[in-house]
């Protein structure tokens, strides 16, 4: 079988891998975690703790899986498959290495950031339909939290977009031959890194969820497999923004002796545990702080450096 | 000449932007590094079953019932501790030997009320019922977790050796009468004028 | 294409129509979505990718959401369901449907044969016009987004 973009092998093979490796980040997560607050984190189930993720498996496939009767099923239902259906179609775009990928579509940047605006509704439905007063405030968050930072996430990508002049992100990850992307659009970077962080909801803009002080927000009424979607839709979120910020500012596979896809993995790998660092270290700011942080600060800098990236490309076409 | 008063409305935009960027990226930059440096420090997890923790000697933990230095019973069922008790777990009933020694017919204590609190053991007059730095009292059935006199009372003198309450008291019991306890004068004869 | 076109089609003709019928606010809206994305899709189906993902992205992704918003703030419960039911008996919806079937087959007589060469509009191709003839028109739409945001911050400042 040849490794061509597109073909079954591909995509029932980076299908198991992107759904095997968001199940193994439960584990991940758990141990890194402990490991920043001095603990051990769970190291009991199988070696080093790796069948953790079996146990929490079986766990959550036979829990029952209730619908409250107050309810509004057809959204209940639909919310959680919604967050699913998102993202991994969003991977779909994603090259994670020459071959290696599912479509070489001419909109993919845009194609992402089409279906992170879509998973917005995963978590408003699920707010809605449940009917609680605390997922209602969740989804709420969540709604505002989403679409402002929306903005900010497709202008800080548009200075990435302008140096590589193509809305491909194989083609960008090809123009980063002569150096990364992180160099030159570093305030990019940084924007589409918070961007990513509260469009996936993690901590610490996990302010739709915040346990304190809405319960568990909109997934408050969720149990069973249906609430296993919606975290485990949380983790695939993080893995693409994180294959994403590798494939945007970092060279995407590129790199010397190993092979593209171990650099990838490691790339990718490391801004998951940076997400992981910032779970552990930063706490959550204010609603209120989050989204004047947002409009009054993210928004203008973005513009800014969106504003100087174009004058510098000009200027250097012009010489 | 500058002006040594800092004034906070006269910043400018670039102090107010610098400001804003110490608030925002600097101190959670420090933050990061701070906990990423942890993942190099030692942990602080006991692994439970396979090793055990330090447990101190004064902890709080299953209750026992210690005999004295002559290794007879301490308890003389004065009903102290049931008494002081908060949740009343403790139950028992006096009776007596031929000697005149007190003791309990039944001590039972319902470990599945017991809030290890130790008002028991402060009570107690004749350091009889003590608590142990023992915690492992999981059980699967809740009947199992009362506990009765031949659970509870052990060989020893527990964590005080001396305590002898019979040696001190007056009282007179088989092989000790009136007035040859420790430090006890024999009794006065009151009927007599002889000093 | 042919075949896609067709399909995005029929789902979005179909989920119009439940928007129209549906008494539940919610499902009214998540149908108008799906309608959305599936016109996105006839976009895509006939070469213009870039409106298709704005379609995607604007629409179902943005302005939908803000719908959902609004929805979220007005309690609806079951009496408007109730008026919506009431709200569309067959004397309201017949005439109308009546009078749009006419236009439709006057629309389907009078359409021009089917354009079978597709030519694909990129993102390319799309800025080359929006910043070439219609720049002044570019310009006048982002000084009015400009104005509502200005005003948008003042009236929440306040």
């Amino acid at each position: 079988m040849q490794w061509e973009v597109g073909s079954a092998l591909n995509i029932a093979s980076i299908l198991a891998a992107v759904i095997v490796i968001a199940a193994m980040l439960i584990w991940v997560e758990r141990r890194l975690l402990g490991f920043w607050q001095d603990r051990l984190g769970p190291n009991r189930v199988g070696p080093f703790g790796l069948l953790q993720v079996v146990a929490d498996m079986i766990k959550i496939f036979t829990k029952e899986d209730w619908i409250p009767p107050f309810a509004d099923r057809f959204s209940f239902v639909l919310a959680p498959t919604i967050i699913m259906i998102v993202v991994l179609l969003s991977f779909s775009v994603v090259p994670f290495a020459p071959g290696v990928g599912i479509v070489d579509s001419n909109i993919g940047v845009l194609f992402v950031l089409a279906m992170a605006s879509l998973g917005a509704y995963s978590v408003m439905l699920g707010g809605l339909s449940s009917d609680n007063k605390y997922a209602l405030l969740g989804s709420l968050r969540a709604a505002a939290q989403m679409v402002s930072y929306e903005v900010f996430m497709g202008i800080s990508l548009l200075g990435v977009v302008a140096l590589a002049g193509s809305f491909n992100l194989r083609e960008i990850v090809l123009a980063q031959e002569g150096g990364w992307f992180v160099v030159p659009q570093f305030i990019g970077f940084i924007i589409f890194l918070i961007a990513g962080v509260a469009e996936s909801h993690r901590l610490p803009f996990d302010i739709p969820e915040a346990e304190q002080e809405i319960c568990a927000g909109y997934h408050t009424e969720y149990s069973g497999m249906k609430f296993g979607m919606f975290f485990v839709g949380e983790y695939l979120g993080l893995v693409l923004i994180s294959s994403l910020i590798t494939v945007l500012f970092f060279g995407g596979w590129q790199g010397p002796l190993l092979p593209p896809l171990v650099w990838f993995f490691i790339k990718a790998s490391c801004f998951i545990a940076f997400f992981i660092l910032l779970r552990a270290a930063i706490p959550r700011p204010r609603y209120d702080q989050l989204m004047s942080y947002g409009w009054l600060f993210l928004l203008p800098l973005s513009l800014i450096n969106l504003l100087i990236t174009g004058v510098v490309i000009l200027s250097a076409n012009q010489m | 000449m500058s002006d040594p008063i800092a004034r906070p409305h006269s910043k400018s935009f670039f102090a107010k932007f610098a400001e804003l960027i110490s608030d925002t990226l600097t101190s959670q930059v420090v933050t990061l590094w701070r906990v990423f440096k942890h993942l190099f420090v030692a942990t602080d997890t006991v692994q439970y079953p396979e090793q055990q923790p330090h447990m101190f000697s004064r902890w709080r933990g299953r209750i026992i019932l210690t005999r004295d230095p002559d290794g007879e019973e301490r308890c003389v069922a004065c009903n102290l501790c049931a008494v002081a008790c908060p949740v009343d777990c403790i139950a028992l009933q006096k009776t007596e030997d031929e000697e005149g020694r007190w003791y309990p017919e039944f001590f039972r204590i319902n470990f599945s009320r017991c809030i290890m609190c130790g008002f028991c053991e402060e009570a107690c007059p004749t350091n009889a019922i003590q608590l142990t730095p023992d915690f492992e009292m999981a059980e699967y059935k809740r009947q199992d977790m009362v506990w009765e006199k031949a659970d509870l009372l052990i060989a020893g003198t527990g964590k005080y050796h001396e305590t002898n309450f019979y040696r001190v008291a007056g009282k007179a019991i088989g092989g000790k009468d009136k007035g040859e306890a420790r430090n006890e004068l024999p009794p006065v004869d009151v009927r007599s004028l002889l000093p | 294409m042919t075949e896609l076109f067709y399909s995005g089609a029929v789902v979005a003709v179909i989920a119009t129509l439940l928007v129209i019928v549906q008494t539940n606010v919610v499902h009214a809206l998540i149908y108008l979505v799906l309608s959305l994305l599936a016109v996105a899709v006839v976009f895509f189906s006939v070469g213009a990718p870039f409106v298709a993902i704005l379609e995607a992205i604007v629409y179902a992704g943005a302005i939908m959401v803000l719908f959902l918003f609004v929805v979220m703030m007005l309690n609806l419960g079951q009496r408007s369901r109730d008026q919506e039911k009431n709200w569309l008996p067959a004397r309201s919806w017949l005439v109308p449907s009546v009078l749009a079937a006419v236009l439709l087959m006057q629309l389907t007589a009078s359409f021009p044969a089917a354009q079978t060469q597709i030519v694909e509009v990129g993102a390319r191709a799309v800025s080359e016009l929006l910043f070439g003839p219609y720049v002044l028109a570019v310009e006048l739409a982002s000084f009015l987004l400009l104005a509502g945001l200005v005003s948008a911050y003042h009236i929440a400042k306040k």
